[in-house]
């Protein structure tokens, strides 16, 4: 099999020429044949890439430590699970991965849309079989996972033990199936501007793809923050590594195109800003594998330094310098078709929540990119850290939280004073009350009682909407709460999935302020000792010593320190932390030690022990409370559901594509987001 | 006022806000990203660099790696070829830290000329990569009967109990 797949990735290749040459001359010289050809080239390269994709797996699951890349990450004691997810967890692998997923998205496309844009599909097969074929000669020329040992080992190396984590098997690929979903938008953006055909067409067949990025780089942003917070051991979950940062530039750029579209359906404003989000997000996308991959920023995630960092920038030049190009020529076409007509308005609160979402976007990539700028320009390499980021992200992210409440209610065009009072009387005085009761008992930090003065607000906002539509429903189709819910959210999925998505970002936002209140002790702990301190909500915790355990376990050797917990004198279930020592068959150690820390989740706080090591029967640790923590997790979760419900299809009612300009009422309710 | 120019000054201001916020974080926080032999450099240019917050990446000297027993400070030496210098780091240590990691400390230097660290963050190659002398050694290592090529045999958890 690992002949086969080898044989199969340079068919791929070939294949791909074949699909965008044909593509291409198809589009150019507008002959169907040609046309589909192209297309049966693109699935026949997606079938071979996913034959090469099986000859990895294969090899992977049946230890052939003659692979080179199978003898580097796995080893024959290695649970299956972990054998298969060693496919993306190094770097010859996930380039494999990344073909194998753009192939089929690459595919769906196609297909999808074989019945219809069809003035569009050629470019847009073109152009992604394009970009296929420049990750299938990057993984063949430079980064082969084929790659064969002239002395085969008994056995591999296996997998770090940190990365032997249910998160961390799953993880990447929702990050590489958010990321890769931005490539195939950005075939789109190049169809329509080379066919011309910048209207609501190429946004309609877009939109849904910027969906599927946005939940899958969603989940994996939670899923990465968890598995961090989980296995790394510092007590948080997000510390502004390059890495995160480069998943998060798309996400922003991402969200911000979802906003903006619907502007331009609606007003048919916007235009150039959609294409450049639109190219944007694949170019961070592509940037963020580029900082992953060549090592030119320190980064705790770094992958080895290789050569294919000059493939990724080289492609980033050239993509581009293309779009750039053909904006350039199409300028004419891109022309707005209406202007802003007032500040107050939807259309303002969402230029600026597009604004807000950019400028973080930026903010994000100076900080990251800053080592690099600063040794271009004055010579010597320096570094932001976390206060950085705060410091400027704090304040934006507090704007945006504003505007998460205020885009959704506000009127199209023009928002009239009786408008405003009848959406926001509610909401502002919630928020407002919210923040009253937080600085009567005491909270006196100005971010975090802003952000969750704001929660108040916006969630005054989402409860007022679903007030009104569950009222509506159940007074005109006298149905019950719960149905009325159902109905309301599944006949109006747009609208009400985006409302369930504001409401785990307002989770999110108020979880992200609790932990400006966390609290960290370092304790020693001989057999039998007990710690005694106070929670940052004022309640007494005591920590007792059960000891110090030592044995040996499936493929490792273990160190437990136990701690009994009482809370205000209610005892607790037992809290354990270890060292672990992984080997492999020959019971040789492998890798470093692992710490395994021990949590215990409530709604309120995580209590978070930390083994820092053991001196004879005494063992160090560090116990956090880390408070709302388990929010940061539901609120990412509730956020990838409602994206989920918007984008699931739904049989056209009344919408019809286009602006309608003229058929917009004054007033907020009837519209649909 | 047009709403047009209206929503471009306000952009402006949102900006412009962002903008001296964070030139003034990077003021602020922006540290230093040096070599040892850059350090050592920027130290004999200006002796007031000593005490100054800095960031340093290189690779940890293998063998000068000092573990307390609690595991909460490790000393070792670290070096880029051209300079040395000794780290002490108190905190929690990163699993990936091991004797022949490349490292990027956040500290300052003192008096002595001791790197007192406060961040240590631990970059393992073989995390996700194999070394080609990585190789080279399991290969010799088969070979010759011996143990697999993994300096973490002297940091087996036994170890830190025996210690005293």
């Amino acid at each position: 099999m690992t002949l086969v797949g080898e044989l199969s990735l340079w068919i791929a290749l070939l294949m791909g020429v074949w699909a965008v040459t044909l593509s291409f001359a198809g589009g150019w010289m507008r002959r169907e044949d040609l046309i589909i050809s192209g297309e049966r080239g693109l699935y026949a390269t997606a079938g071979f890439v996913g034959l090469a994709s099986v000859g990895l797996w294969t090899a992977l699951i049946t230890s052939d430590f003659s692979v080179k890349y199978v003898a580097s990450y796995t080893s024959a004691n290695l649970p299956t699970i972990y054998k298969i997810s060693a496919f993306w967890g190094g770097q010859a692998g996930s380039m494999l991965f990344w073909c194998l997923i753009l192939a089929g998205y690459g595919a769906a496309a196609t297909f999808t849309n074989r019945s219809k844009n069809r003035a569009l599909m050629p470019w847009v097969t073109g152009t992604n079989a394009a970009v296929l074929l420049f990750f299938v000669a990057a993984t063949v020329i430079a980064s082969n996972p084929f790659e064969r040992l002239e002395w085969i080992p008994p056995d591999g190396r296996g997998l770090n033990p940190q990365l032997q984590n249910p998160a961390m098997a799953i993880h990447p690929p929702m990050l590489y199936l958010g990321y890769v979903a931005t490539s195939i938008p950005f075939g789109f953006a190049i169809a329509a501007l080379i066919t011309r055909r910048l209207d609501a067409e190429w946004l309609g067949a877009v939109r849904r793809w910027a969906l599927i990025s946005w939940v899958f780089l969603t989940l994996g942003i939670t899923l990465g923050m968890w598995w961090a917070y989980i296995e790394l051991g510092w007590g948080g979950y997000w510390m502004w590594d390059p890495v995160e940062n480069a998943s998060l530039l798309p996400w922003l750029t991402g969200t911000a195109f979802l906003h903006s579209i619907m502007i331009q359906e609606k007003r048919g404003m916007l235009r150039k800003w959609n294409v450049v989000l639109v190219v944007g997000t694949f170019l961070l996308s592509i940037l963020g594998t580029f900082i992953t991959r060549s090592g030119i920023i320190q980064s705790v995630h770094s992958f080895a330094q290789s050569n294919i960092g000059a493939w990724f920038a080289w492609f980033l030049v050239l993509a581009i310098g293309v779009t750039v190009w053909l904006v350039s020529i199409r300028l004419k076409d891109l022309e707005s078709k209406a202007e802003l007509e007032a500040m107050i308005s939807r259309e303002a609160a969402f230029l600026y929540n597009n604004l807000v979402l950019v400028g973080i976007a930026f903010s994000v990539l100076w900080g990251t990119l800053f080592p690099i700028l600063s040794e271009a320009v004055r010579g010597t390499k320096i570094t932001v850290g976390e206060s950085f980021f705060n410091a400027v992200n704090v304040p934006l992210g507090l704007l945006l939280l504003a505007l998460t409440g205020i885009g959704p209610l506000i009127a199209w065009r023009r928002a009239s004073v009786a408008n405003i009072q009848r959406q926001f009387a509610f909401p502002a005085f919630l928020g407002l009350l919210v923040g009253a009761v937080l600085f009567v008992l005491g909270i006196r930090k100005l971010s975090p009682l802003m952000a969750w003065g704001l929660s108040g607000f916006v969630t005054g906002t989402i409860l007022q909407e679903f007030y009104k539509g569950i009222g509506a429903r159940m007074r005109m189709h006298g149905e019950n709460v719960l149905f009325a819910f159902v109905n309301l959210v599944a006949r109006n999925r747009r609208r009400y999935g985006g409302y369930i998505v504001h409401a785990g970002i307002v989770i999110l936002f108020a979880a992200f302020a609790g932990m400006a209140f966390k609290q960290e002790h370092d304790v020693t702990f001989a057999d039998g000792d007990t710690f005694k301190t106070k929670d940052p909500f004022g309640r007494e915790w005591t920590f007792t010593s059960e000891g110090i355990s030592r044995f040996k376990a499936l493929n490792r050797d273990v160190v437990a320190v136990s701690l009994r917990p009482t809370v205000d004198g209610v005892v607790q279930p037992v809290l354990t932390s270890e060292k672990r020592q992984h080997f492999d068959t020959r019971g040789n150690p492998t890798f470093q030690e692992a710490t395994e820390v021990g949590i215990m989740s409530f709604a309120r706080q995580d209590v978070y022990l930390v083994l820092a090591g053991t001196v004879g029967d005494r063992a160090e640790v560090r116990i956090n409370f880390n408070p709302l923590v388990a929010w940061v997790w539901i609120g990412g979760i509730l956020m990838a559901v409602g994206g989920l419900i918007v984008m699931w299809p739904q049989e056209e009612r009344q919408r019809q594509g286009g602006y309608r300009t003229e058929l917009q009422p004054q007033h907020a309710e009837a519209a649909t987001v | 006022m047009h709403p047009r120019t209206k929503f471009l000054l306000g952009g402006a201001v949102v900006l412009g806000a962002a903008g001296v916020l964070m030139a003034g974080a990077i003021k602020d926080t922006g540290v230093y990203f040096l070599m040892p032999a850059e350090l050592e450099a920027k130290v004999a240019q200006d002796p007031t660099m000593v005490g100054l917050g800095v960031k340093v990446g290189a690779k940890v000297v293998p063998g000068t790696v000092v573990r307390d027993s609690s595991g909460r400070q490790v000393s070792f030496d670290m070096t880029d070829g051209t300079a040395t210098y000794p780290v002490v780091y108190r905190g929690i240590i990163p699993d990936t830290f091991s004797d022949s990691v490349e490292v990027v400390v956040e500290g300052r230097l003192d008096a002595n000329g001791t790197f007192q660290a406060t961040t240590l963050l631990a970059k393992c190659a073989s995390r996700y990569e194999m070394a080609p002398e990585g190789y080279e050694a399991m290969r010799k290592a088969y070979e010759n009967g011996a143990k697999p090529p993994h300096d973490t045999t002297a940091a087996l958890p036994h170890d830190t109990t025996a210690k005293p």
